[in-house]
């Protein structure tokens, strides 16, 4: 496990700066053009980007180093049958903005790369994610089961890992005795 | 001396639920640490796959047992995000007061807990007799102690009770005439207590942020940041409170921590009694949620132990297609390594006991 150092943080007003979404996006659509597959502002403070997998730790760099988003709060696997979706919630402690990356990955090639040396906090979302859903995070120092048993042989959050769909309710008839 | 594992859990009285802390010691001293999770791994997110949206506001409750309105507030709002709809104006004030009444009861579990690790009994018994105060206030509101299923989408399930606000600013003032002039006594005025927790477990903002820590943990190490302030969510921006932050020294240690959620205690009764003046006194607190929803949307709280984040897909359907819990303690799990190290194995209790760990909420 190791430690990333940076200089200390400085946290001023821990108050949401106005507009800094729009700011955000321009600069994330300067340095990236056509690699940001959408753009969008989703309400004040939070905005939404998509792109391919494989400019994930460019995206993620200029990110954290150039604009300070400091925190990786989330990371969500989302399976669309035809694809996998990799959602990153990154926060910014300096002025409030939260940008959701969405990185999209082949159903049949299920790997992205891994964040661990931007944010060792990506460490267990990794896990959680490999675990639950069956994403392999190529570089990933330590990539096991963390919330299933070890010897578990399955991804239950995958559509095909199949669970009781029927809604579950008892009718009244049931109730009286009857099928 | 040879390093050994020594298994601190699953069944451990430090605890407080099932989980297990392997911790490798070289004679009394840590030299790592490795913490075992998800013992109690229900797998929500796949159950929440099938039930509507309004029928997982249950699940969402549990959670944490001890927390529960804050985590089915979190889930609510991401939905009503997702759905594009937002609670009339009564039903904010209606929810921020009922956060803030879960959020003390939480604390003072915490609380209550966290002295008997450390010996002190009489925290224990003194917590929870002012814990009572708060659930009172909550039944009265929702109708259960525990378990609420309070928050629905769209608004809360009912609005609060007659002479609600006269009985609960005679708790406040009973608890705040506590907090200032018992609980000092046998916390922060004991020299036993301040000499378990000041100087252990120590970390540093940079790691802190790094590794994912919020909430009381991150601001115990100096660093301002509190959601209710920095993305205001509900009718927060509209209320004056001051988020508690360490002020002495960047390095967070147990004590810090403790003296954090201590103060918040005491804004929290603040943001209470000013919650109270301001909310319109009548009014829809609830309105209609559609029965189905597309897109996605998620929102993310100040929980009591940090933040909770909620991220909710539709496809269309009445139920959701996925649902994304993050869990505060989960990723302060992650950072308990670096807390423990360089420690002795005696003050592994005061060390994890002021972390705040919730079993429920951790493996989901």
């Amino acid at each position: 496990m190791s430690t990333v150092v940076r200089a200390a943080p400085v946290v001023v007003s821990g108050r949401p700066v106005p507009l800094i979404e729009k700011e955000v996006l321009g600069g994330l659509r300067a340095a990236f053009g056509a690699k940001l597959l959408d753009g969008k502002v989703l309400r004040p403070g939070h905005l939404a980007v998509t792109i391919d997998r494989d400019d994930l730790i460019p995206v993620c760099t200029y990110l954290q180093k150039t604009i300070g988003f400091e925190h990786l709060s989330c990371i969500t696997a989302v399976d669309w049958k035809d694809r996998f979706d990799c959602t990153y919630h990154i926060e910014n402690y300096y002025n409030g903005c939260m940008v959701q990356v969405t990185a999209h990955i082949p159903y049949d090639d299920p790997k992205i790369k891994s964040l661990t040396g931007l944010w060792n906090a990506a460490n267990y979302h990794e896990r959680e994610a490999w675990d639950l859903m069956g994403i392999e995070f190529e570089g990933h120092p330590n990539l096991e089961r963390i919330l299933l048993p070890q010897d578990f042989k399955f991804h239950p959050l995958r559509k095909d890992f199949a669970q009781e769909v029927d809604r579950q309710y008892i009718t009244r008839r049931k109730l009286r005795g009857g099928k | 001396m040879p390093e050994f594992w020594i298994n601190m859990g699953p069944q451990h009285p430090m605890t407080h639920g099932l989980w297990n802390m392997k911790v490798k010691v070289d004679g009394e001293t840590i030299t790592d640490a490795k913490p075992e999770i998800g013992y109690l791994h229900r797998g929500y997110e796949k159950i929440m796959e099938v039930r509507e949206f309004q029928k997982n506001v249950v699940l969402t409750d549990r959670l944490c047992y001890v927390s529960s309105i804050t985590w089915s507030h979190a889930y609510c709002l991401a939905v009503e995000k997702m759905m594009g709809i937002e609670t009339p104006e009564r039903g904010q004030w209606i929810r921020v007061i009922s956060l803030e009444l879960q959020r003390i009861a939480s604390h003072l579990m915490w609380l209550a807990s966290y002295g008997p690790d450390l010996g002190l009994l009489t925290g224990l018994l003194w917590c929870l007799r002012e814990r009572e105060l708060f659930l009172d206030l909550i039944q009265l509101m929702s109708g259960a102690r525990m378990n609420q299923n309070y928050p629905r989408v769209g608004g809360v399930r009912n609005d609060l009770p007659e002479n609600f606000e006269a009985m609960c600013k005679r708790s406040i003032e009973h608890f705040l005439e506590k907090l200032e002039n018992e609980y000092p006594k046998i916390f922060h005025e004991s020299k036993v207590f301040r000499m378990r927790t000041e100087g252990v477990g120590t970390l540093s903002a940079v790691d802190a942020i790094n590794w994912g820590v919020t909430g009381p943990n991150l601001r115990a190490c100096g660093v301002n940041v509190d959601l209710r302030r920095l993305d205001p969510y509900e009718t927060y921006e509209e209320i004056d409170f001051e988020p508690q932050i360490w002020q002495d020294g960047g390095v967070g240690d147990s004590y810090a921590r403790f003296v954090v959620r201590f103060n918040e205690l005491r804004e929290s009764c603040n943001i209470i009694r000013q919650a109270l003046e301001k909310m319109p006194k009548t009014g829809p607190y609830r309105v209609k949620p559609p029965r189905r929803a597309e897109g996605e949307g998620y929102a993310k709280t100040e929980d009591s132990r940090g933040e909770a984040l909620f991220y909710v897909i539709g496809d269309g359907d009445d139920r959701p297609y996925r649902v994304k819990i993050r869990s505060p303690v989960f990723c302060t799990m992650a950072a308990t390594p670096i807390l423990l190290r360089g420690n002795k194995l005696a003050d592994v209790v005061s060390i994890l006991g002021s972390v705040d760990v919730c079993v429920g909420e951790m493996d989901k």
